[in-house]
């Protein structure tokens, strides 16, 4: 398989998530990948049943999304295909095969938030950070995602933003807290 | 320093959200720089979500649980209560010591899974041991109850599978204990993954312990050597707060080697992270997703009891299921039984969510009518609106209309209305919820989580939610409700698992309760609860516009015109129908029909 060609490569329609629609995505300088940072995590899981996932994971959490090189070093040092590798990699809404934002949003469009207009709150996101859902602004500092839930039904609608969650939303209140994480980042 | 009086601060992911992090934070510098004597302490979600975030302050006189508490807040109860030792009635939402507005919402609870959850500090055995933790396995090793003896009191107390299945878990643990193997495995499904449903997030958030004593008293039942919580990364406390608690089960001896002094008996628990597949809560696709595969239901038999995890004997329950066990170990069977109904035992966690005034956990005896649910336990409908259908089970249920509301809530009468008992989630919907719009939603859903295999799976749901995106956008055609029920049968007929089973019932439900609602959006492309935006009309009242030009200078399209303190009209032919004027205008002028 011809890793280059990840974006002609896509499963079928009713196999894709919410999460990673595809998109046009910003430019930005090519940072070159640091391959070393993945040598503890192979050597952890390496000759263990049932690795895929927990490597998948790891080579993620280090880099944000899994870059091509990371697969192929996989391919290299364990046992694991390539082939299986993206078929697991495609199949789950979790992994990203192209580099996020150094902020993700996750606007929970769950029954609860989509009942009490959880859309409002991704159309204020969209309108101000002037990106679709699953793109990244030309910043690179942030990255918006719907999902499916976030289990604070009881604050909807909500939304994440990395690890934190943000309840009792409006459309006004997302942008805030947005913005605020801007000016932290531009001091 | 120790002081009697306690500060407990509620900091579970509902309570975090709604700021409960910064009032902990608040407090502590309170403590520190004023150096008050109280002990400061954390728990988890109580259940009283709409309330949060939560404080409850336990002094000689007793306990007061103070809700809605910002940093202001915080500063004026630490002020009064802890100085003054005069608590603040205005904040108290919920005590034993004079009435509270909010005492209708614990009434009628009996809290067995959420025994600890709010009361206890997650990160710390010792707490859950205070409170009979570890005290159920410990019986075990201390009266040497032998493992039938153990399934035989699970039998007794007829609990069935918290997860939505709803089959005998006692059944279940006596069939993997009969498949002899050298390698058992025993795995906690904690792929929370119905919208709208949050019990299994809260369990483990404010209670892990009870989870992994249930695991393991179901590992020494079935003779399982190891244990799996898969647990869906989207819950990342629960993670961090169950990896603790292993932690801490490690070091006291609860996991292990000859466990209690049980020989023979050794067994630990690994978590792995859900990577985000609403299927995976399917037990042969979670198996699969273990083993690092794509998550794919296989065919059964062979049942996961006989060939499960790496083709060993494998046995699956729910969080809220392994959280009862403990609890039924203490007290027998019996007095578990003594709850419920006659085929459905014991008690339900529900998440309430939606349009409902008192959103949070409620824990309840099987056979309380969802009426009492929602409305004594609930307070009834936000805003005083008017209650029209309960979203029952998620993706794989379906919608209870207004007058089922006193069905009683157990797996036979639930099934019976067309929903499922599912995994306890209650979306409550009022007269502005889209009954088509939301059968849309859950398709939407389904369609996108279907794995693939099967093909009236895969592409009828696709087909099905064109159906029903055609018929929110006014070009529902005559035949269309037909066309959706013939694929409805024909999914649930040739589906493998119970994703594709169950998909078409919102679609059915809906149809069968709410078979107006389809028809105004169909002949007269109309819709009743104005949410599917193509189908509304949006014009100008004259008498209330008052020409003050905001809403022409916001719409897109420029489809309003009028001149400045000149009643404005819109040109319908422009007009996209996004209601951004609606929202816009001061004045109430636009009508939306």
């Amino acid at each position: 398989m011809n890793l280059h060609n990840f974006t002609r490569l896509k499963p079928n329609d009713s196999l894709m998530r919410i999460a990673r629609t595809p998109v046009k995505q910003a430019v930005r300088p090519q940072v070159p990948i640091d391959l070393s940072l993945m040598d503890p995590l192979i050597s952890k899981y390496k000759g263990r049943k049932g690795n895929l996932i927990p490597l998948l994971q790891g080579t993620q959490d280090l880099y944000g999304y899994i870059p091509r090189e990371a697969f192929e070093k996989l391919a290299a040092e364990t046992d694991l295909k390539l082939s299986e590798m993206y078929g697991v990699a495609t199949f789950y809404s979790q992994f990203r095969l192209r580099p996020v934002g150094k902020h993700i949003i996750k606007v929970c469009h769950g029954t609860a938030c989509h009942v009490q207009n959880a859309n409002a709150i991704s159309d204020a996101l969209r309108e101000a950070l002037k990106i679709e859902d699953g793109e990244t602004t030309e910043d690179g500092l942030f990255t918006l995602e719907s999902v499916a839930c976030l289990g604070c039904c009881s604050l909807a609608p909500a939304m994440m933003v990395d690890d934190e969650a943000f309840g009792k939303l409006t459309g006004n209140e997302a942008v805030r807290i947005v913005k605020n994480i801007k000016i932290k980042e531009n001091k | 320093m120790h002081s009697s009086t306690k500060v407990i601060v509620g900091l579970g992911s509902c309570g975090m959200a709604a700021g409960a992090k910064k009032v902990y934070d608040k407090i502590a510098a309170l403590k520190q720089v004023e150096n008050l004597d109280f002990e400061l302490k954390k728990t988890s979600c109580v259940g009283m979500c709409y309330r949060e975030p939560l404080v409850e302050i336990i002094d000689e006189s007793g306990s007061y649980l103070y809700g809605e508490i910002d940093e202001n807040r915080a500063m004026e109860i630490i002020e009064k209560h802890i100085h003054q030792k005069s608590p603040v009635r205005d904040y108290v939402v919920y005590t034993d010591l004079f009435e509270t507005p909010d005492r209708s919402f614990t009434d009628g609870q009996v809290k067995i899974v959420l025994r600890n959850c709010g009361y206890i500090d997650p990160e710390s055995i010792e707490e859950y041991e205070s409170r009979n933790g570890y005290r159920a396995i410990k019986k075990i090793a201390g009266s040497g109850i032998s493992r039938l003896d153990v399934i035989q009191t699970v039998i007794e107390s007829g609990l069935r599978g918290r997860g939505g299945g709803g089959f005998p878990t006692g059944l279940k643990w006596k069939f993997t204990n009969n498949n002899k193997s050298d390698e058992k495995y025993i795995i906690c499904n904690a792929d929370e993954g119905d919208p709208g449903a949050f019990m299994d997030r809260s369990v483990l958030e404010g209670d892990p312990h009870s989870v992994i004593e249930g695991m393991i008293i179901g590992a020494y039942a079935i003779e399982a050597t190891s244990g799996v919580i898969y647990c869906r990364a989207e819950y990342p406390l629960a993670i961090k707060r169950l990896n603790i608690a292993l932690e801490q089960a490690r070091k006291k001896g609860y996991l292990g080697t000859n466990i209690l002094g049980i020989t023979g008996f050794n067994f630990d628990i690994v978590i792995k992270e859900g990577a985000g597949a609403f299927v995976c809560g399917e037990e042969t696709a979670l198996i699969a997703s273990v083993e690092g595969l794509r998550g794919m239901p296989r065919k059964r038999p062979p049942f996961p009891a006989a060939s499960g995890l790496w083709k060993k004997p494998t046995n699956i329950n729910n969080v809220e299921t392994f959280a009862n066990i403990p609890w039924i170990i203490l007290h027998g069977g019996a007095e578990y039984a003594k709850y419920g109904t006659e085929k459905s035992k014991g008690t339900k966690v529900f998440a309430l969510a939606g349009k409902i005034k008192r959103s949070g956990l409620v824990e309840v005896p099987m056979g309380m009518t969802i009426r009492d649910i929602i409305f004594k336990l609930g307070g009834g409908i936000k805003g005083d609106k008017k209650f029209k259908a309960v979203q029952m089970g998620g993706p794989s249920g379906g919608c209870i209309p207004e007058y089922l509301v006193d069905t009683k809530i157990d797996y036979d009468s639930v099934n019976a209305t067309g929903a499922i008992m599912g995994s306890g989630g209650m979306v409550v919907m009022d007269e502005s919820t889209c009954m088509v719009d939301m059968a849309k939603f859950f398709l939407d859903f389904t369609q996108k989580e279907s794995c693939g295999k099967c093909t009236f799976c895969r592409i009828g749901t696709k087909r099905m939610l064109e159906i029903l995106e055609r018929i929110t956008q006014g070009k529902g055609e005559e035949g269309d409700i037909q066309r959706l029920e013939e694929l409805s049968f024909q999914i649930k007929e040739s589906s493998l698992c119970g994703l594709g089973q169950t998909a078409p019932n919102p679609v059915l439900t809906t149809i069968r309760y709410f078979r107006d609602e389809y028809e105004a959006h169909i002949i007269h492309k109309k819709c009743p609860a104005k949410v599917c935006k193509p189908l509304l009309t949006y014009t100008i009242d004259p008498e209330k516009c008052t020409g003050c030009t905001v809403c022409a200078k916001s719409c897109p399209t420029g489809a309003i015109d009028g001149a400045r303190k000149q009643v404005h009209f819109i040109r319908q032919e422009a007009c996209i129908k996004c209601g951004i004027c609606y929202t816009k205008c001061k004045f109430d002028a636009i009508i939306v029909e």
